[in-house]
């Protein structure tokens, strides 16, 4: 079974080839045949494969396709590994992308670009199979910049608006910072371990370095920055609020669904190289922590409905960074999968929401749609249950709650952390119900043009289901105690040690987490359902801290100040680029002579005997002065 | 004797001095031939009959006629002569003036230092001028045929009064 | 009474000389610039003179003939060129050929 793992990755490189090479003479109805069909069949081959791989309890499927690379003891070859902490990633890459590419055959239908969106994003989901996919680090950056590009190009996909333009080139640059830290990061690893192979790093570190080493933290470090700047964190989070300038579709599937956690994926990989630096576990907490409670207030302040969402994954994004950071490397996993659910789920149905409206991105310009888009409105309602974790009957309830419990009970947890989750907890569900009832409540504002066909609407219940449903297959101890997905990764990912103090306080803190989470939604029903004005008042006392929020807490203004300025002024004083400088003089000074030169070129022919008589002079009198 | 040289070389240096001083070219040219003959003289004193008689046959005859011939073609008017004196202003002729004299200053030291020893002057005549430039000069007689069949070619040529033709590239440029 | 002759003929010489090339930078006119350069070549001829006098020998006769035969050449071919220029320039000045200036 594990000789078809190479067509996991292929299938949707196979369309996006057949796309790009003769996307433009193909019929409207073969390109999505095509672009989804390449992504379910490799769906399919990953369930069979899943399958194999379950019900043969192996540890892990190696495939080697070929030596890539052969050069002075760097040999990366393009070969796959196969584990549990990758099967999930590719279980939810193509199967959520499936569903994405279903739900974007309907909704992409009228656009010119129609076989270039489903050309991007089929490569996209190869290269982001074969980032989680790879054996060694070359392999995994190589995907990693595959999906950096493809997220570059469908950001700007509709490239002839100019800010669409800008908003990819900013997610492209921003991302950049973070993969040269982690490039360099990856030199080092080379340096000391004279592989890139994951396993064989895994194998060897713990041997190489003691616990706290500085090397580790180094790398651990650098690695983290690559990771913050693909997962949008503290301090590289500016572009993904700007990235919503791509399709629904992209929105959802690369900055919600998968792309967007593959810094997650990277630390979880390399989780052995940040146990050996606690320092950097905590590093990687305190980002979580703190993007977190940042995008969940600069949420509460958004007008456009995409751009909530888009503080709301990396919010959620926040909470997996958490989570590995203290080590519930599980949780952060689970949190992933469940949150690509409910977050692919959301970021569809906002998007058929704005494509109903004429592409009205503001939420106060909505209302009123739960009678005209009901499919919608459910499944929107499910998601939004699921992010603001309602209890026992959401999905998002379950991965959110383990997290909360591990920050405070783990054995690297601490009350800080918490009570920042906690906080940013009640802020979900604040922003996530606002959302929710600008959206769908109260008086119908803008009217609907486009009721979503079936196209759109399977997808959508399908992730419904999802969202709510996948929780369950991780319940907590203090009922059910059930752990089926924490015990397919502990091969990979070692189970977090509870402080066993906390052990008898679980029910607590769950009961803690249900009641923020119901008291937001009450909050966020207070301000916009029964007493609209109280929001306005809210707004208007406190107006600039409103737009501190709204703006992301000024991040874009402080990097405008302290890196695009200066470099754009360095750019406008190098602007006739100073090393031309020295060639310029050089012609200035070849000019001169021919200036000079061409002086004693006069024509006149009387000058030129007074420089044969001058010379004359010159000789007779060196002869007189010498004899 | 040695009064006649310093007289005929007298007048030499006097008649050029009037002929680079003229403004008409007419009395130029006839104090050159006043020149020309007085180092015919000094030729002959120093005993060179032959080259004295070429001296005056061609300098003072061929090639003054030929540069007459010339200003009759070119038929110069009296403004000429007015442009000749806005032409030679001090301005002009004193930084040449300077310099000639400094060579001339280093000739006469150089020429007057010499040592020179002593030897009779003897008469050279045609005879052994003939003998030897059909001896051991006959190469340079042959070449300086071949360069006069070049002048001649050459003043043929350029002196034929043709009718201009310009290049295509150059007709806008050209009046 | 022969060193006397010879040091004073090639004094002569180079007067004459000088004065030709003072003729030749002070006039604009190129007919005077041509009878200049005559007069160099007659004082150089009469250098081979002085010096074919001193030793008693043809040679330098010889020479005087040959740089009479390059005058007459230069001659000729410089008035034609006189010729030219002045049917191309409508004058005889020399420094209004400076077409090739610099």
């Amino acid at each position: 079974m594990k000789e078809l793992l190479w067509l996991i990755p292929f299938l949707p490189f196979a369309g996006a080839f057949i796309l790009i090479t003769t996307g433009s003479r193909l019929s409207k109805k073969m390109v999505p045949v095509i672009g989804a069909g390449s992504v379910g069949l490799s769906a399919l081959v990953t369930l069979l494969i899943g399958y194999n791989f379950i019900s043969t309890s192996s540890a892990s499927f190696h495939f080697t396709a070929w030596q890539w690379i052969d050069i002075a003891g760097l040999s990366p070859a393009f070969a796959f590994h196969l584990d549990p902490l990758s099967l999930i990633f590719i279980f939810v890459i193509t199967f959520v992308g499936f569903l994405i590419h279903i739900y974007s055959a309907e909704f992409m239908a009228d656009d010119d670009g129609y076989a270039r969106f489903f050309a991007y994003l089929n490569l996209f989901v190869c290269s982001m199979l074969i980032l989680v996919l790879a054996d060694n680090l070359v392999l995994l950056y190589f995907g990693w910049e595959g999906v950096g590009l493809c997220s570059y190009l469908l950001i700007g996909f509709w490239y002839t608006e100019e800010k669409n333009g800008y908003a990819a080139r900013k997610a492209f640059i921003v991302t950049r910072v973070g993969d040269t830290a982690m490039a360099i990061g990856l030199f080092m690893l080379f340096q000391n371990f004279h592989t890139l192979n994951i396993q064989e790093i895994a194998a060897q570190a713990p041997q190489l370095w003691v616990t706290g080493s500085n090397t580790a933290l180094i790398i651990a470090l650098l690695l983290l920055g690559g990771a913050v700047g693909k997962s949008a964190q503290l301090p590289l989070q500016t572009w993904l609020p700007d990235a919503m300038a791509g399709p629904s579709p992209v929105s959802a599937l690369i900055h919600a669904a998968t792309m967007v956690t593959a810094g997650v994926y990277l630390i979880a990989r390399t989780h052995v190289i940040f146990e050996l630096a606690p320092i950097a576990m905590l590093v990687v907490g305190i980002i979580g922590a703190a993007t977190l409670v940042i995008a969940g207030f600069a949420a509460l302040t958004q007008f456009d409905l995409k751009r909530v969402l888009a503080y709301s994954t990396i919010s959620q994004i926040g909470y997996m960074f958490l989570a590995l950071g203290v080590g519930a490397w599980s949780a952060a996993i689970f949190h992933f999968m469940i949150h690509a659910f409910f977050k692919a789920l959301l970021f569809l149905a906002a998007g058929a929401v704005i494509m109903a409206l004429h592409h009205e991105h503001d939420m106060f310009k909505m209302g009123g749609l739960k009678k005209k888009l009901p499919v919608i409105y459910w499944t929107f309602l499910i998601g939004a249950a699921s992010l603001a974790a309602l209890p026992i009957v959401t999905a998002g309830f379950y991965s959110k709650d383990q997290i909360l419990w591990l920050t405070l009970a783990g054995e690297n947890g601490n009350i800080w952390f918490f009570l920042m989750a906690l906080l940013g907890a009640f802020v979900t569900s604040i922003y996530t119900f606002r959302m929710l009832f600008l959206t769908f409540f109260g008086k119908e504002k803008t009217h609907v043009s486009h009721v979503p066909g079936r196209g759109m609407n399977i997808p959508l219940l399908v992730l419904a289901g999802l969202s709510t449903l996948a929780g369950f297959i991780e319940l907590p101890h203090s009922f059910g105690h059930l752990t089926i997905f924490s015990d397919f990764l502990s091969p990979v990912l070692p189970a977090v040690k509870v402080q066993e103090d906390f052990e008898s306080i679980e029910w607590m803190i769950q009961l803690i987490a249900a009641g923020v989470a119901i008291s937001g939604v009450y909050v966020a029903q207070m301000f916009y359902v029964i007493k609209p004005e109280l929001s306005d008042e809210l707004k208007s006392s406190a107006a600039d801290l409103h737009k501190f929020w709204f703006s992301g807490w000024g991040f874009d203004g402080l990097y405008n100040f302290l890196f695009v300025r200066p470099f754009v002024f360095l750019a406008s004083i190098n602007k006739n680029d100073i090393i031309d400088k020295f060639y310029d003089g050089l012609v200035a000074l070849a000019n001169l002579f021919n200036r000079i030169f061409s002086f004693t070129q006069s024509g006149i022919l009387r000058w030129y005997i007074m420089g044969i008589v001058i010379g004359g002079i010159l000789l007779l009198s060196l002869g007189l002065i010498n004899g | 004797m040695q009064i006649t040289f310093y007289i005929a070389g007298a007048i030499a240096v006097l008649s050029t001095m009037m002929v680079i001083t003229r403004f008409n070219i007419i009395h130029a040219l006839l104090y050159l031939v006043v020149s020309f003959l007085a180092l015919a003289t000094v030729f002959f004193i120093l005993g060179a009959p032959f080259a004295a008689a070429l001296e005056i046959i061609i300098y003072a005859g061929a090639i003054v006629v030929l540069i007459i011939f010339v200003i009759m073609m070119l038929n110069l008017k009296a403004e000429a002569v007015d442009e000749e004196k806005r032409w030679l202003t001090p301005q002009v002729w004193i930084g040449p003036a300077i310099l000639s004299i400094i060579l001339l200053g280093e000739l006469i030291y150089i020429i007057s230092s010499m040592e020179t020893t002593g030897s009779i002057a003897q008469m050279v005549d045609a005879k052994a001028v003939g003998k030897s430039l059909y001896g051991e000069y006959i190469l340079g007689v042959e070449l300086s045929g071949m360069l006069l069949m070049a002048g001649i070619v050459g003043a043929y040529h350029l002196g034929r009064q043709k009718k201009k033709v310009i290049h295509r590239f150059l007709e806008d440029v050209e009046e | 009474m022969n060193e006397v002759q010879t040091v004073s003929g090639l004094l002569l010489a180079g007067i004459l000389f000088v004065l030709g090339l003072v003729g030749v930078l002070i006039r604009r006119n190129i007919i005077f610039m041509l009878v200049s350069v005559e007069i160099m070549l007659n004082a150089a001829g009469l250098a081979f003179i002085v010096a074919g006098s001193k030793w008693a020998e043809p040679d330098g006769q010889v020479m005087f003939i040959f740089i009479l035969t390059m005058a007459a050449s230069e001659v000729s071919v410089g008035l034609a060129l006189i010729l030219q220029i002045y049917h191309q320039l409508k004058t005889l000045d020399g420094d209004a050929a400076n077409k090739m200036r610099g």
